[in-house]
């Protein structure tokens, strides 16, 4: 088994989250109730014109410079023309040999700090079908259903292809693949990226070789709607594939579904149904001729991503490996913290409390970053009192457990409770005059040098002060008071 | 008041002169339609009631409020959707169907208030020269009953010309407005490619369809095409025109260049249309105008590249009409396949099946490049012929069809032959230019058509041109039909 090798590329389908469908203003949607979200155009009424959505084709220009791809300047519609009850125009508008975006890569970086190259064959832009829902069976699939019902809501959709080149080499690389590319996506701001919901979707060509021979005959693996299934599916189909050249048999070009409760490849489709989708540039639109200077804006208004970001907060900020990793990964807790770096002169302590107790917080609570009731500005608040003294560290977690309660400033609970350290030396000094004077034996035992003692005069103010006292303040001011 | 003398600016002048209502307007044609409609058969669906109701509407308004064509009526050919009356594109396959939505240029004219007589027989899908490919009945040729009116838009042309309404809309991809309105002795004008939106008119060929007016004269023509043309965001391959279209008033031709189309004069040119033709270029140089002959050398391919890109388009524009959303759906299927397989069988006729048939034999995988490719690359020397003709003349003129009206079932067992009627008129289409049909004159009593063609986007020197040489001709005649119903 050890010298064959598996060959993998992936085609990966991302619905932007544009407001409006690809060709028509109806709105983007999910979970309406069925054929709500329609119009005259995406039905393919008679007559009916596509116009495409201008953000969509920018969320696109995005997804294929991101991946390093080259923009053409002039691309073009084609309609793939196929009958299918989801397709009501009976084709399907997508790209085919002038696609938006060609020749570009994605570095995937494994947990063991190497990386691997994939290259990306293209980018291109084209609209989803609708949905089917078969009735009347046990099991939801069309064999056992007596009829069809169409639900036409998403088609129109905008979608994106990503395809990769076949450089994937085991479902581990795979997987990482579309782990990193989902986070690319993320980041990107264009789509939902929920595999579960559709709107991250991903078939395989796999195929398997003798360690340096020629490529194999590949099969493709249709609709894996998650990671975990993505890379069970293709172990079991190399498998299976590598069982059978070594049987002797043949591998078939097919499409196989991969059903991970049973764990078993099906074919899906005939052999020999191999689709002629007769494509032609579609005559109902004029030719997307993007310029330099609209590639170079998108290319401007590109976030930062991860890797790049990782690095530089560890240079700018002096941050650990481990925190520059955890605020990078998450593109909306990282500006959160710049934000709280910017306001706050003390760029660990800030690290520290965004990756601790706010990031404690927005878990236990189960919010978004943007979701929470804290702001960078208001945590700012509360770190400033942190850093020049006013809270110790134990009051300020009080202060910001109200803060996510309340909303409220730090400044105004500090204010109405009293809580503001105690550091009027003055104050102090009376009141450290009152206890010394009050317990001569333990200020003698100090001066002979048990600086234990010290803990009960520290004791005495603080029960004083209701534990408000600048502690290393009152530190000081015993030494001096005691020690003369 | 006779209808056959009537045109749109008359009926404009009628009413706001307020010499006559709306109704009664309205009523005149409805009449009219009665009188002649069991000989021409131009419409498919007459909205009386519709007509009536819109007229009433403008009758309600005083004749100041009025918008300038308000209670003009109209005729609309049967691929331009209406939203709520029958569209069916002459097809079998669309009985029934209600669009829930107006095209563009029908929204264009229910805003300016024109009253909507009803919809115009064509050859199914527009795929026809001589209408007799509807699905539902023949249309004649009110000069002579036993001939075909052309087509695909022959119920356009020939209500017109049996004066059933004074203009009409129709649709050209190959010459379905011009040769009609060659064979029927009215005015039929093709706009540039992207003049007039194409949202709302079902598609044939996405390329070459334009939607155009059919006219008693190149003023009301020109006054049509005012009203329908503009860029609509709805139509991503629309420009409108540069400017709006202002009523031809151009006298003379001095200081112009016409082109004679020498390839379109051979021996498939009938010798009466010939004579007409003659007599048409003389006129033009009474008028002060130049001729002289021109060779496009690559239009004697239009036809051939033509009938692989239209075909090509349209076998993907008619894949649409599967039984699922609207429309027919046979009854039986056992599966999905079954049910498309029905379907399209039961509604589709010959000749649409033939051209869905040819287009995706030539999209087809291993044939592409031997047909669509060359094809296209035909399509691309035309546009090279045309652009240096335009160099050298200002216009083009040809006879719209090499022959006149033919007979009934005369070329309806000859495909080729029927495709040959599109000769002159079929390049024009692939280079996306403005071409206009006037009545030149008669040969053996039936009428026949100059055809103008300009530059891109030159609609208004084409139609002031047209204009002049129509004064020139005063081409005055009444078909047959008038008197026999009479």
């Amino acid at each position: 088994m050890n010298d064959w090798e598996a060959v993998i590329g992936l085609e990966i389908h991302v619905q932007l989250a544009t407001a409006t469908k690809m060709f028509c203003g109806c709105p983007v949607s999910f979970g309406e109730p069925p054929n709500t979200r329609v119009c005259p155009v995406c039905l393919g009424h008679p007559g009916t014109l596509p116009v495409t959505n201008e953000r969509a084709v920018e969320y696109a220009a995005r997804i294929a410079l991101a991946l390093d791809c080259s923009i053409a300047p002039r691309t073009i519609f084609h309609r793939k023309n196929y009958f299918y009850a989801d397709l009501p125009k009976g084709y399907q508008i997508s790209q085919f040999d002038l696609p938006l975006g060609l020749g570009g890569h994605l570095d995937v970086e494994l947990d063991d700090g190497s990386t691997f190259h994939v290259g990306i064959t293209r980018v291109h832009m084209e609209e989803d079908a609708g949905k089917l829902v078969h009735a009347g069976g046990a099991t939801g699939r069309i064999h056992g259903a007596d009829h069809s019902l169409v639900d036409f809501n998403r088609g129109g959709t905008p979608l994106v292809e990503i395809v990769s080149e076949p450089d994937l080499r085991t479902p581990e690389q795979a997987r990482s693949f579309l782990t990193h590319l989902r986070s690319l996506l993320q980041h990107l701001d264009v789509s939902d990226v929920n595999m579960e919901e559709g709107s991250l979707r991903c078939d395989a060509n796999v195929s398997v070789r003798r360690r340096g021979a020629p490529f194999g005959v590949r099969t493709e693996l249709k609709n894996m709607n998650s990671f975990r299934y993505l890379q069970r599916g293709l172990e079991v189909e190399i498998e299976r594939q590598i069982e059978a050249l070594e049987a002797g048999e043949t591998i078939v070009q097919e499409t196989v579904h991969f059903d991970p409760v049973s764990g078993r490849i099906s074919s899906l489709r005939s052999k020999e149904e191999s689709h002629d989708y007769r494509y032609f540039p579609e005559p109902d639109l004029v030719p997307i001729e993007l310029d330099e200077a609209y590639v170079q804006r998108v290319r401007s208004s590109l976030p930062e991503f991860p890797a790049a970001r990782r690095e530089r907060l560890q240079q700018h900020y002096g941050l650990s490996p481990y925190d520059a990793g955890v605020l990078s990964a998450n593109r909306e807790l990282g500006d959160y913290f710049e934000r709280v770096a910017e306001l706050v002169n003390d760029d660990k302590l800030s690290a520290n409390w965004v990756t601790g107790n706010l990031s404690g917080y927005l878990n236990a609570a189960g919010l978004e970053v943007g979701e929470s009731t804290v702001t960078p500005e208001a945590l700012a608040g509360l770190l400033r009192f942190l850093a020049d003294g006013t809270l110790s560290g134990k009051l300020a977690k009080d202060v910001f457990q109200m803060m996510t309660e309340s909303g409220r400033e730090a400044a105004d609970i500090v204010a109405e409770r009293g809580l503001g350290q105690i550091s009027d030396v003055g104050e102090l000094e009376a009141m450290i005059a009152g206890i010394v004077d009050a317990n001569p034996g333990p200020a003698e035992d100090f001066r002979h040098g048990n600086d234990r003692v010290l803990g009960f005069f520290v004791g005495q103010v603080m029960k004083q002060t209701k534990g408000q006292a600048n502690p290393q303040l009152v530190n000081d001011l015993l030494r001096r008071r005691i020690l003369g | 008041m006779d209808p056959f003398t009537l045109t749109a600016h008359d009926c404009r002048e009628l009413l706001s002169s307020g010499r006559v209502s709306a109704t009664e307007l309205a009523n005149l044609y409805l009449d009219q339609i009665e009188r002649v409609e069991g000989d021409v058969g131009a419409f498919l669906l007459v909205d009386r009631e519709g007509a009536l109701a819109q007229a009433a509407a403008v009758d309600a308004k005083a004749p100041a409020d009025r918008l300038p064509w308000e209670g003009v009526p109209i005729g609309l050919k049967d691929l331009l959707c209406v939203e709520g009356m029958e569209t069916t594109c002459g097809s079998r396959i669309l009985k029934g169907y209600r669009p829930p939505y107006d095209a563009t240029v029908v929204a264009k004219l229910r805003a300016a208030g024109l009253v909507f007589l009803g919809k115009l027989n064509m050859d199914e899908f527009a795929m026809g020269s001589s209408t007799e490919n509807s699905g539902y009945h023949l249309t004649r040729n009110p000069w002579d009953l036993e001939r075909v009116p052309g087509g695909s838009s022959g119920g356009s042309a020939a209500c017109v010309a049996a004066a059933e309404a004074p203009w009409s809309l129709g649709s050209d991809t190959g010459g379905s407005i011009r040769q009609p309105a060659s064979l029927c002795g009215v005015v039929g004008l093709k706009p540039t490619y992207g003049a007039v939106s194409r949202y709302g008119l079902v598609a044939f060929a996405s390329s070459l369809d334009q939607i155009g007016p059919f006219a008693r004269t190149v003023r009301d023509a020109a006054a049509l095409l005012d009203l329908i043309a503009g860029g609509d965001p709805m139509d991503s391959t629309s420009l409108g025109l540069p400017g709006p279209i202002t009523v031809p008033d151009r006298t003379d031709l001095g200081g112009l260049r016409f082109g004679i189309i020498r390839e379109y004069l051979g021996e498939a040119c009938e010798p009466g249309v010939r004579a007409v033709f003659d007599d048409a270029v003389a006129a033009i140089q009474s008028l002060g105008g130049v001729c002289e002959e021109v060779s496009l050398p690559s239009v004697e391919k239009g036809v051939a590249a033509y009938y692989i890109i239209a075909p090509a388009e349209a076998s993907s524009n008619l894949a649409r009409f599967d039984g699922v959303r609207y429309g027919h759906r046979a009854a039986g299927g056992v599966d999905l396949l079954d049910m498309y397989n029905r379907t399209r069988s039961e509604g589709f006729g010959d000749e649409v099946k033939r051209r869905i048939m040819i287009g995706t034999y030539v999209l087809s995988a291993g044939y592409y490049e031997a047909y669509y490719g060359q094809a296209q690359r035909t399509r691309t020397l035309i546009i090279e012929d045309f652009r240096r003709a335009f160099g050298a003349v200002d216009y083009l003129i040809s006879p719209t069809s090499p022959t006149v009206a033919f007979g009934v079932g005369e070329r309806t067992q000859d495909p080729l032959a029927m495709y040959l009627s599109d000769l002159c008129t079929i390049p024009v289409n692939l280079a996306g230019l403005p071409g206009i049909s006037i009545p030149g004159g008669f040969a053996g009593g039936l009428p026949v058509g100059i055809q103008l063609v300009g530059p891109h986007f030159s609609e208004q020197g084409l139609l002031d041109a047209s204009y002049a040489l129509e004064q020139r001709l005063d081409v005055r005649s009444r078909p047959p039909i008038a008197e026999v119903t009479r």
